[in-house]
């Protein structure tokens, strides 16, 4: 196996705070890594920079060999990398099918045409795209009316447009209810499977972290402090006592 | 020396009415949101009712207490103005109260012409004060170092009032964040009405304090609203001490301004504007605005599609009964429609980047009238043929907007919409002032159309052929891949950097498309008429445009066509009669409350409702 | 239903613009008048109230051509192009036979235009571009108020009078106020070739920051002033000026300063000493102009303004015009126009063949105070035929037909 993603002594500070501290890890092709930790650990600050939203003071962030680091969001983009947000963040005055089209139309460099016909450009694909996520049947709503679960569905699907070959998942489950939870990774993981790609994500739920990941790394106050299997990290010492101090937490969801 | 701080005391004083108007502004813009163009009728109407008041109180006691009177007077009206317009419409689109309050200017001028009459009224000087004093060998009048001493003494009480008090720190509050006032258990509706007090009062104030210096007439509303803009936009919006420092840099630079290029007094304020915004894109002392509203706030806008067969029918429809109105014969109605064609085409080029795009533009008469200029200055310098200089009018406007926005994409919401303005009037400023080249105020006259196309008819038919073209255009764009990026520029710049979209040369392109559109109809226009002033450049001729997007419906995409035809066949009608502003500000208010959300977008709900709607509302 | 919207809107249109269409019989003579009533009240009111009177003269005396005449009046909004729309409504629907009016400028010179375009008979009432009757002047346009040129002339000859040889002029920043200055210059350094200008102050028009102009004139020690401002501006000045003492022992000259529009608000803080152009209507001995203020004292309960004087001789104007053509007919009526001559309240004038411009004067005094008010004293009426230019430059300067 190869790492897709490379990244090496990753800090970020903001005004002497340090919120991500010399972090290194990589990605292997195929895939599905959690990064877990604390609120205020800086897995958000993390993804920021791994998506080009966030400059880091230093380090480098290789995908496929090519530097990530300066580059804007739209480009790391291009290089096939998608993401999904915390909360999600999609187009709520076009309808489903439209806010995978837009994305289409980017990835094929096409936002730029005055003259061909958005609705029926790359319908097949993009009902692809929601079948895969099982939004089929709701092609045709306003994303305005739809609930939570499918917003995170959608912006799944909207992520994969780009047939990208890393996503990027903040928080994917966060706001679902229990059963949507296990059936998102179940999709997720289903797509590492069937698409090749690899996937980082950064979860609260312990139940989704130890079900569906591969491997797990654990932040604390910017510092990567441990990264292993899934049963490596129940047996670590140190998370335990960063997750309040040991014994049974990693059952409670509400570990935050 | 003593020439100097005669100068500077000069400037000083002119500080105090520019920032007793402006922080009540950025007040009321602060906790409301409400951009309130009827600020400048508030202060007009402080200086009428000051000016009467004085007549019946009598000495240096009656002069203040005529003062306070007005400033309490103005207090109440903007309360009414508060209770029975923007109350209603606080849940409308962003933006959408700025109509109201336009139709609230045009009431209170009508209203201001028929008690006080049409006859300027010289302000009385303040008994007591109205000698000078020497300083430094130099005369300075001792009312202005009584305003002097007052604009400092307002700003204090203000601070107090805000820093120290409950109602100040739920002002704060509700300047932060307006959710959070609602969850402190605080009746919003009674908090906005006391702010809408405070901030009426100011502007009265202000009115009534600078009497002695000038006096009441009935275009004060319109003379100051564009330098209060400007103060309220320098300092930051909702900041008053930022008001405050923006009001004497402002009165002071234009003191020196005056002194050394003595032609500067138009467009000063506003250059300073321009540099102060792109250094500080929140003004001195403002605060990042809360991203995202961008004339959303509601429900949000319905998925727009292209016609279905039967839309397309109707619509051919109307372009069929358009075609046949020459068997009226009636020269008039192909003029007056030749307008409404012309002036829908502005109103959807208004619509594409205001709506579709969410970039409010405050300034969109800098590419109509620009679009109009340069179509009259190929004809009058190169003898260009018309359909030629019809072709250049939306591209030489188009550059024009690629330049203005370069600058302006830095910028978003409100402070983009200011930037705009301040833009336009630069472009005014240089039409008017450069008066070898473009004839100044005397503009440009016998711009007529080519022979072929004199007639009134043929003419009515180009512009049919151009105009609809241009709309039609407009709206197949809507429906491209680039219209599709534009809309998700503006619902989510995350989603769209993080799918790979440049949304801010999407939003440059938007505004350079729109403005080329707004050039066309510019460009058409010159040759209806025939000559061009820069009227068509002026601030006016952009709000017009944004009453029309607005009254028609902004989420909605006929609304611009309907509020523009609306609103010219209504104001042609209206203008017959003698008090026709009283009217039209009365029926656009009345539009405002019952069709808060425009013409289109109401009348769509109600259908709706009402079970003729086609597609998903939200909450389904 | 947004469709509905639209089709129901332009159904409307429709039928109220047909309705327009249809006028009656014509048992009068129906003319166009158009002002800026709404965005200048003060000035355009009382021109209207001397225009009514002149019509309800006329008719009481017959009419012309056996008819009444009838006006049609709006409000051209101060917009060119509403200006424009109107005139073509006026001209196609109501079936006037020519427009007459306006104040600003840039509204006449877009009637002007139209006029020329459309070989429609409009004559200027008070706009006082001279671009009107010159360099954009046409065969469809006539104008019967003094232009700026004119009155600057008429300036700078008192302004020699004086002596006085640095200059300093202050006018709002638009192009009436640039064309007086540089009228005003012109013709002084040919009555005088030794003056010299030192300063120009540029406020902008019913913005000045009096303040400011008042320190910057003070700065520039000028032995003159000539000024230009008026309305709200020339309140704030005057008031500023006299506060800061700029003009003790200085010669001032204002242009329109006298007329009664922008002196009497000023009341007792008119600036006495200065030599300006304006309308001592009540000091005016003629018979005939005492008929005219009595009638309009009569009808309005209100003493005239200039702009009474200007509506009232326009439509004495039009009726004599009208009645030396025997017809309505556009192109009979623009002969008529050339050389028309009639007695005015101001005394008789003529419409010049040549440029379209009459000789209607104006009054130059002196502003002094009276019972707490400003007057002008010392006055006399300059006949405008005095300060025209001479046929050949006429011809330079107007294109040819």
């Amino acid at each position: 196996m190869t790492a897709i993603l490379e990244v090496k002594n990753l800090s970020k500070s903001f005004g002497g705070i340090k919120a991500v501290q010399d972090v290194s890890f990589d990605l292997m092709e195929g895939e599905l890594l959690a990064l877990i930790g604390p609120n205020g650990a800086g897995k958000s600050t993390c993804f920021n920079m791994l998506m080009g939203q966030l400059p880091p003071n230093s380090g480098s962030i290789l995908f496929d060999g090519k530097e990530l680091v300066g580059l804007p969001t739209r480009k790391i983009w291009q290089y096939g990398v998608g993401r999904t947000f915390q909360i999600t963040a999609t187009y709520p005055t076009m309808t489903v099918i439209e806010n995978v089209q837009t994305a289409l139309l980017s990835f094929h460099q096409r936002s730029f045409n005055f003259f061909s016909r958005a609705k029926t450009s790359y319908l097949d694909e993009a009902a692809e795209l929601l079948s895969l996520v099982g939004m089929a049947d709701q092609a045709d709503r306003p994303a305005a009316v739809l609930a939570y679960g499918d917003l995170k569905r959608l912006e799944l699907a909207i992520a994969l447009s780009n047939a990208p070959r890393l996503l990027l998942m903040d928080e994917p489950t966060a706001g679902m209810a229990p059963s949507e939870r296990i059936e998102l990774m179940a999709l997720a993981g289903r797509i590492v499977e069937e698409r090749g790609l690899s996937i980082l994500f950064t979860e609260h739920d312990m139940d989704v972290v130890f079900a569906h990941s591969h491997r797990i790394m654990v932040l604390n106050r910017g510092e990567l402090i441990a990264s292993g299997s899934v049963e490596e990290i129940r047996a670590n010492p140190r998370v335990q006592e960063v997750y309040l101090g040991g014994g049974s937490v990693f059952a409670d969801e509400g570990a935050s | 020396m003593g020439v100097l701080v005669a100068e500077l005391l000069a400037g000083l004083a002119n500080a105090a009415a520019l920032f007793l108007v402006a922080s009540g502004l950025s007040l009321i813009f602060g906790v409301t949101r409400i951009v309130n163009f009827a600020h400048g009728s508030f202060y007009m109407l402080g200086a009428f009712i000051g000016y009467s008041a004085m007549q019946v109180l009598p000495g240096a006691i009656g002069f203040w207490a005529a003062t306070l009177v007005a400033a309490v007077a103005v207090g109440l009206i903007g309360v009414i103005v508060e209770f029975l317009v923007l109350r209603q419409v606080y849940k409308a689109p962003e933006l959408f109260q700025l109509v109201a309050t336009f139709g609230v200017i045009l009431v209170i001028q009508d209203l201001a012409l028929l008690v006080w009459g049409p006859e300027d009224l010289l302000g009385p000087r303040a008994p007591g004060l109205k000698g000078v004093v020497h300083i430094l060998g130099e005369p300075v009048p001792s009312y202005d170092l009584a305003l002097i001493g007052i604009t400092p003494f307002v700003l204090l009480v203000l601070w107090y009032l805000i820093s120290r008090t409950r109602v100040g720190i739920l002002v704060r509050a509700a300047t932060q964040d307006r959710e959070m006032v609602g969850a402190l258990g605080v009746n919003q509706a009674w908090l906005f009405t006391g702010v809408f007090f405070l901030g009426s009062l100011l502007a009265g104030l202000g009115g009534a304090l600078q009497l002695p210096k000038g006096g009441a007439d009935l275009l004060m509303d319109f003379n100051i609203l564009a330098s209060v803009f400007v103060v309220v936009v320098i300092g930051g919006m909702g900041s008053i001490p930022g008001a405050f420092i923006a009001a004497v840099l402002i009165s002071v630079l234009n003191v020196f301004g005056v002194k050394f290029i003595p032609q500067s007094t138009l467009v000063l304020m506003f250059i300073v504007m321009a540099v102060v915004l792109l250094i500080r894109p929140y003004g001195l002392l403002g605060r990042e605005e809360a991203p995202g509203e961008h004339g959303q706030v509601g429900d949000p806008e319905q998925p727009i599609s292209p016609l279905q067969s039967t839309g397309k029918l109707v619509v051919a429809g109307i372009l069929v009964v358009l075609a046949l109105f020459p068997i009226f014969d009636s020269p008039f109605l192909l003029v007056l429609m030749t307008d409404v064609i012309i002036v829908s085409l502005f109103a959807v080029s208004l619509h594409f980047m205001l709506s579709l795009g969410g970039l409010v533009s405050f300034g969109h008469a800098a590419f109509f009238g620009g679009g109009a200029y340069a179509a009259a200055l190929l004809v009058h310098y190169v003898d260009t043929p018309m359909s030629l200089a019809l072709l250049m009018a939306p591209l030489l406007a188009g550059f024009l907007a690629l330049i203005i926005g370069w600058f302006c994409i830095r910028l978003t919401g409100v402070y983009f919409a200011m930037l705009t303005l301040a833009f336009a009037q630069l472009v005014w400023s240089v039409v008017f002032q450069w008066g070898e080249v473009t004839g100044g105020d005397d503009g440009i006259v016998n711009i007529w159309p080519a022979a072929w196309a004199s007639s009134t008819t043929v003419y009515y038919y180009l512009t049919l052929v151009i105009g609809v073209g241009g709309i039609i255009l407009m709206r197949h764009v809507a429906h491209s891949p680039f219209g599709y990026s534009v809309r998700a520029s503006r619902d989510s710049i995350l989603r769209a950097e993080a799918t790979g979209i440049n949304t801010k040369r999407i939003q440059w392109v938007t505004i350079a498309f729109a403005g080329a559109m707004a050039g066309l109809a510019g460009g058409l226009f010159v040759f209806s008429k025939g000559s061009v002033f820069p009227t068509e450049l002026e601030i006016a001729k952009s709000f017009d445009a944004l009453i029309m997007v607005f009254l028609g419906g902004v989420k909605t995409l006929s609304g611009p066509i309907v509020g523009a035809s609306s609103l010219t066949i209504v104001q042609d009608f209206l203008s017959r009669f003698e008090y026709w502003r009283l009217a039209l500000g009365l029926l656009i208010i009345l539009i405002v409350i019952l069709a808060p959300e425009g013409l289109v977008g109401s009348a769509r709900k109600l259908g709706n409702r009402i079970g003729l709607g086609r597609s998903e509302g939200p909450g389904t | 239903m947004k469709l509905k919207t639209v089709l129901a809107t332009v159904l409307a249109a429709t039928t109220f613009a047909a309705s327009a269409t249809f006028s009656f019989a014509e048992d009068t003579i129906k003319i166009g008048d158009m002002n800026s009533y709404k965005r200048l009240p003060a000035f355009t009111i009382p021109y209207k109230n001397g225009v009514d009177l002149a019509v309800e003269e006329i008719n009481a005396s017959g009419g012309v051509l056996g008819k009444q005449i009838e006006i049609v009046s709006r409000d051209d909004q101060g917009k060119p192009g509403e200006a424009v729309k109107i005139a073509e409504e006026m001209f196609t629907s109501d079936g006037v036979v020519m427009i007459s009016g306006s104040l600003f400028s840039h509204v006449g010179l877009a009637l002007s235009s139209y006029a020329g375009q459309k070989k429609r008979l409009y004559l200027a009432a008070e706009p006082l571009a001279d671009a009107l009757v010159w360099q954009k002047g046409n065969r469809y346009t006539f104008r019967l108020r003094p232009s700026t040129n004119m009155q600057a002339a008429m300036l700078a000859e008192q302004a020699v009078k004086t002596g006085a040889k640095k200059w300093a002029t202050i006018a709002p920043n638009y192009a009436y106020g640039k064309d007086a200055v540089a009228a005003f210059k012109s013709e002084l350094t040919k009555l005088d070739p030794e003056v010299e200008f030192i300063a120009e102050q540029w406020p902008g028009l019913f913005k000045i920051d009096a303040a400011a102009e008042v320190q910057a004139l003070k700065a520039a020690e000028p032995d003159a002033i000539f000024n230009v401002t008026f309305g709200g501006d020339l309140a704030k000045f005057v008031r500023e000026g006299t506060l800061r003492g700029l003009f003790e022992d200085r010669t001032v000259l204002g242009l329109l300063t006298g007329e009664p529009e922008y002196l009497d608000p000023l009341k007792d803080e008119a600036p006495v000493g200065w030599i300006v152009t304006g309308y001592p209507w009540y000091a005016i001995e003629d018979p005939a102009h005492k008929k005219f203020v009595a009638a309009y004292e009569a009808k309005w309960d209100d003493y005239p303004r200039v702009g009474s004087l200007v509506g009232y001789t326009t439509m004495l104007s039009i009726a004599e015009a009208i009645k030396k053509a025997g017809s309505t007919d556009t192109e009979e009526l623009v002969e008529a126009f050339k050389g028309l001559e009639l007695d005015t309240p101001a005394g008789p004038i003529t419409y010049r063949s040549q440029d379209h411009q009459s000789t209607l004067g104006a009054y130059v005094g002196t502003i002094s105070l009276d019972e707490g008010k400003g007057v002008m004293v010392d006055w006399s009426y300059k006949d405008g035929a005095n300060y025209q230019p001479t046929d050949e430059e006429v011809k330079k300067l107007r294109p040819a037909e």
